[in-house]
């Protein structure tokens, strides 16, 4: 769609400062809620004993997730460079179906939302959604 | 048909019972407006939508998050039959508003950021999918009527 302005990456630096800190137990809480609004997101992880949010893979998954979320931050710049291995990976290995990156980063601003009632604005909402649509597209460059 | 376990009747209501209206609707509104500019398409009657502050502050934006609110509520009020309660809306969006229905998903995105906001941690897990599912059978609903 479009690319991230300028102000669009100021404000997702800003925002993402103030996540500092907290982001294990968002990733925790986003990566788990999917699974449990989304249930079609669970036939990716089949090879996974329990899926229910307190499970340790799902938390910890979750924390993975996030926390490439946060190194992504930091190379906004450009996100196709930086997630290039990334991409590979979910492109020959994990073949996720892009789809569901849109539904992941939801459940991350519904997250983020609870999190951040006040902080969470229409302005920073939009820039978050930008530059998680533009982490997705990076992650979709080597499907074909 | 929608089957609703006592569980989701009981956490719709719930919710329902906990948002201020004239705080989500309007905020629900402004928001896709403003994260999705695109929608504005259809407001042009509304005045200045130039940017977020003047969206935010707009009273017809208001207004109408309040009546998109009242829908919802409708839609609440009459869970086992929300096709039948909203053919007229359906029709009305289809072939007098001309929304291209997949706005539709858009507002109802906002509207779960909205009241996730509004319900802080009492928004779970288990309570965002029943009120997905909700939201879901609402849209469909609109859905219907387009030819």
């Amino acid at each position: 769609m479009t690319s991230l302005s300028a102000k669009d990456k100021d404000r997702v630096r800003a925002f993402w400062a103030k996540v500092s800190g907290k982001e294990d137990k968002i990733g925790s809480d986003a990566f788990s809620r999917m699974l449990v609004v989304y249930p079609q997101t669970k036939t990716y992880f089949s090879h996974w004993k329990d899926l229910s949010p307190g499970s340790a893979q799902v938390q910890k998954h979750g924390k993975t997730v996030i926390a490439a979320v946060a190194d992504a931050v930091t190379k906004i710049d450009d996100l196709t460079a930086g997630l290039l291995s990334l991409s590979e990976l979910h492109a020959y290995k994990l073949r996720v179906d892009p789809g569901n990156f849109k539904i992941l980063a939801h459940n991350l601003l519904v997250v983020l939302s609870i999190k951040f009632p006040k902080d969470f604005t229409p302005e920073v909402h939009v820039a978050i959604d930008k530059f998680l649509a533009a982490v997705a597209r990076a992650l979709s460059e080597k499907y074909r | 048909m929608v089957v609703w376990t006592e569980f989701e009747r009981s956490t719709i209501q719930d919710i329902f019972s906990k948002i201020n209206y004239d705080v989500v609707g309007p905020a629900a509104l402004s928001r896709c407006l403003i994260v999705y500019p695109w929608t504005q398409r259809y407001f042009g009657g509304f005045g200045n939508l130039y940017n977020a502050a003047a969206i935010m502050e707009n009273p017809k934006v208001a207004a109408h998050g309040r009546v998109v609110l009242k829908g919802l509520e409708l839609a609440q009020k009459n869970m086992d039959s929300i096709k039948a309660t909203f053919a007229d809306l359906s029709k009305l969006h289809s072939e007098k508003l001309l929304v291209d229905p997949d706005n539709f998903k858009l507002l109802t995105d906002c509207l779960a950021i909205v009241v996730a906001a509004e319900l802080g941690e009492d928004f779970t897990a288990e309570v965002h999918a029943v009120f997905q599912k909700f939201l879901a059978v609402v849209v469909a609903s609109l859905r219907k009527q387009y030819y």
